[in-house]
């Protein structure tokens, strides 16, 4: 009681004055607000949109933990300290010592993420006088998750005030926004710094700092840390067997890894109504379509085994799912209501086509293999305009039902 | 040709307090209180002076856009007040009841009259206003013949009065309405009744008879407008309350305007809810305080249902289109993680640790608390779980957010009532005021686009 009361007394004093939208922002973690409803309806739904970000993130922690602890044994492993993990419960890779480097390293991507993304949109709330909204709390989770470990976290601070700027808060903040703020934040740090964004020396800890340990006459052995589909870009075979790829337990970005875990996300995010199931399933159809294609062009030899892109297209179509961050990309990114198609209809489009252009990009962009991204923001900016039609459809129903009348 | 209606898409919204089906008669309020602002859109132009004395059914007021359009006393008495706001507007007319009433005799009406003297017999006698029409949801345009005129008998709205009974006896009178309003239009009068219960309309005549099952709104005569024969540009329907039917055809039986009215008395607050016999504008302290309302207690009192009814103060007045009157606790305090917690006692339609969908027959006792602040649009996909009409609502939302003239005329915005939206604004995570914003819609439309 105590504390509620004093609460509301400085929220009282503080009413009406620059800093109330950052008063309240915290107050309201604490308690949800005494509002009752004025005019409308006397009644509301339990869900608010803390509930509903709130749900995203509980369905992101399990690829977090995992991601720390991949961290660690992705380390390991590289020096040749511990052997292979045999399977998902293996105590080789829920160890201690995993974990130590996943938190040493994961925690600052996650601190970095929110203090920097938080700080600007409390300033901008404060600015523009409007309640601190909660859109970046997912934000702030999926970035660290997407970016690689070694990531400095100058560039990732860097990234962030880029994409919340201007990915966000021109357009007018949360629920404004064109383009997915977490992608917005990727992107400028792919196209930025690609050499901390792709090849074989950034998705396990250490490999870069080895790498430059060895240029500077280091009698040392190099650390590989290629990502299956680098391996697969260069014309290699990939050195992970199919559950590895579905358990998690190889290099790539931090928490985009472990298939298994996402897909228990995304089903936790389909049972609980957050996420759209339309938006998933149509990604999975598009990317298996794609797959397809691209299997059948191998198998009726339309290219040779020297093809630069042969190796991927060959990659039987069902196993890209598991590949990279495709899964990631579509449970936790496609399908963000702001930036998503925001028709049923719409959703059906929208997400064949990520699943369909994320499988094309991977194939035909060897420099960098990862099309999930790319494919997420075009269609971003394609949402808009897949609406437009589907709206237009009830449109012209309703005109037709005139014509009809009028005849 | 009758059309069952069969809703998918909606949402029952199951609360505790619904009226125990008896009927006793209200204490006789002393005052009586017409509010204009029951009127969207009229203008009112005063007929009677503080001080006059009226009958029942004496006009009141008339609307400054249309001199025919009068408003009545619901009581014979002494107007003892005319309280005025801003710029002099008029807020409401107090009217002291006599202990014997008096009625205006507006004669017994013809069977056999034309559509002209029905209408301007109905104007003169204050029914007019009873009668709504779409476009716009306003009171209904005298010079326009609609296209259509639709009667929902049936409610869905959460602890509405149940109209099977409400209208139990009253067959003569909503069939003489009925002839009438018939008159009115060229097209058909189309009734809608549930698909289980027993209803006084199923045995008249000149009528067209649908059958609507589902949950909420299904009741809602908008919807079963979107459903029957739904209003494209240019044309007109009309829209009666099923309880007004009943003033409206005694007033054509007996030339009296009786306002009586049976209203229903809900809410968790309410200790004994169930049925009073009231008249339009009786204080609700008649029913409410005596009844079980705790008169200290921190309540909210609403003319009308949890979703689209009006808040009114404890010295309120039952408003000119309610038949319910519910009561429930206000939500005025703050909840420790009420944004992180496992939920049991509220309803939502998801399951974001919320577990209204384990027990979908549990009756909730809600309060008024917004359950979390208000923010831009964000989740798509969820009012369409709710929003059974074939159109847009975010978009339309959006449409009228930007006065986008063009787009909120292809969207639909000529078929929708605020109260349309009334379970989208329900579920909203971002606690947007969706009738609010629709209304503002519809007035922008009359302004810009004219009736």
């Amino acid at each position: 009681m105590g504390l509620k009361s004093s609460l509301h007394n400085l929220k009282e004093k503080y009413k009406g004055t620059k800093m109330a939208p950052a008063f309240n922002a915290i107050h309201t973690f604490l308690y949800t607000p005494n509002d009752t409803t004025h005019g409308g309806t006397h009644i509301k739904a339990a869900d608010d949109l803390k509930r509903t970000m709130n749900t995203v993130i509980m369905a992101l922690i399990p690829c977090l933990i995992f991601g720390m602890f991949n961290a660690g044994y992705q380390h390991h492993y590289a020096l040749g300290e511990i052997g292979k993990a045999s399977g998902f419960f293996d105590p080789v890779f829920w160890s201690w010592n995993n974990l130590t480097i996943g938190l040493w390293k994961v925690l600052p991507l996650v601190v970095v993420s929110y203090g920097v993304g938080l700080a600007i949109e409390f300033l901008f709330a404060v600015i523009k006088k409007h309640e601190v909204e909660e859109g970046y709390l997912v934000t702030g989770m999926l970035v660290p998750l997407i970016v690689p470990i070694d990531t400095p976290l100058w560039m990732l601070a860097v990234a962030v005030a880029f994409g919340v700027v201007i990915g966000k808060e021109v357009f007018g903040g949360t629920g404004m926004n064109i383009l997915n703020p977490a992608l917005t934040i990727r992107a400028f740090l792919f196209f930025a710094y690609p050499t901390w964004m792709s090849g074989d020396k950034v998705w396990v800890h250490g490999a870069v700092e080895r790498s430059n340990e060895i240029a500077g006459g280091a009698n040392l052995d190099a650390i590989s840390g290629e990502t299956i589909l680098g391996s697969l870009a260069q014309g290699h075979q990939s050195a992970y067997s199919l559950s590895e790829m579905f358990f998690g337990m190889i290099p790539g970005s931090v928490g985009e890894t472990s298939t298994v875990l996402i897909l228990l996300g995304g089903l936790f995010l389909i049972f609980t109504k957050i996420g759209s199931w339309r938006i998933m399933l149509s990604s999975v159809i598009g990317a298996l379509v794609m797959g397809l294609i691209f299997n059948s062009v191998v198998s009726s030899g339309w290219i040779t085994e020297s093809s630069k892109f042969y190796t991927l297209m060959s990659t039987e179509f069902w196993h890209h799912l598991l590949l990279g961050g495709f899964a990631f990309g579509i449970v936790f990114m496609a399908t963000d209501p702001v930036t998503a198609s925001q028709t049923n209809k719409g959703k059906w489009i929208y997400g064949f086509f990520v699943g369909f252009i994320s499988i094309m990009i991977r194939v035909f962009n060897p420099a960098y293999p990862e099309g999930v991204m790319l494919a997420i923001l075009l269609m971003n900016v394609f949402a808009p305009t897949i609406d437009h039609f589907v709206v237009q459809g009830n449109i012209k129903k309703r005109k037709k039902r005139l014509k009809v009348k009028a005849a | 040709m009758s059309k069952d209606i069969k809703i998918t898409k909606g949402l029952d919204i199951k609360l505790r307090g619904e009226a125990e089906k008896t009927t006793e008669k209200a204490i006789i309020s002393n005052f009586f209180t017409i509010r204009p602002e029951d009127f969207h859109g009229v203008t009112p132009k005063l007929i009677a002076k503080q001080g006059a004395k009226v009958k029942a059914g004496e006009p009141l007021f008339y609307d400054k856009s249309d001199e025919t359009v009068k408003f009545v006393s619901p009581v014979s008495g002494e107007i003892i007040d005319i309280a005025r706001g801003e710029k002099r507007r008029i807020l409401s007319i107090k009217v002291q009841a006599d202990k014997e009433q008096t009625y205006v005799d507006y004669g017994k009406f013809d069977d056999n009259a034309n559509a002209e003297a029905i209408k301007s017999h109905l104007l003169a006698s204050g029914c007019w206003p009873f009668i709504k029409q779409r476009p716009y949801d306003i009171i209904a345009k005298p010079d326009k013949m609609p296209k259509a005129i639709f009667v929902s008998g049936y409610s869905t709205a959460p602890l509405a009065a149940d109209l099977n009974y409400t209208l139990k006896g009253k067959e003569a009178e909503l069939q003489a309405a009925i002839n009438a309003l018939g008159k009115l239009t060229n097209g058909k009068v189309h009734i809608c009744v549930g698909k289980t219960g027993q209803s006084p309309f199923e045995g008249l005549s000149g009528i067209t008879l649908h059958k609507v099952s589902g949950p909420h709104p299904a009741g809602n005569v908008g919807t079963q407008i979107n459903k029957i024969d739904p209003v494209n540009k240019g044309e007109v329907v009309w829209t009666v309350a099923a309880q007004d039917l009943v003033i409206i055809g005694e007033l054509l039986l007996t030339g009296k305007f009786n306002a009586e009215r049976i209203v229903a008395l809900v809410g968790s607050s309410v200790k004994k809810p169930r049925y009073f016999v009231t008249k339009i504008g009786s204080e609700v302290a008649t029913m409410v305080y005596d009844n079980g309302v705790d008169k200290d207690g921190n309540d909210r009192i609403i003319s009308g249902n949890v979703l689209s009814g009006k808040q009114v103060k404890p010295d309120g007045s039952l408003d000119y289109y309610s038949n319910t009157i519910t009561v429930i606790p206000e939500g005025d305090d703050y909840e420790l993680f009420g944004w992180n917690k496992p939920v049991f006692n509220k309803i939502s339609t998801s399951r974001a640790l919320t577990f209204s969908w384990m027990s979908p027959n549990k009756k909730y006792e809600l309060d008024t608390n917004t359950n979390g602040e208000h923010r831009a649009f964000v989740m798509t996909g969820s009012y369409e779980e709710v929003f059974p009409l074939d159109m847009y609502p975010l978009q339309m939302l959006k449409a009228c957010m930007y006065q986008d003239l063009d787009e909120m005329e292809v969207l639909g915005m000529y078929e929708v009532a605020p109260e349309d939206f009334a379970l989208t604004e329900f579920v909203c995570v971002s606690k947007q005021p969706h009738q609010a914003i629709i209304r503002k819609g519809l007035d922008l439309m009359i302004k810009e686009i004219g009736l």
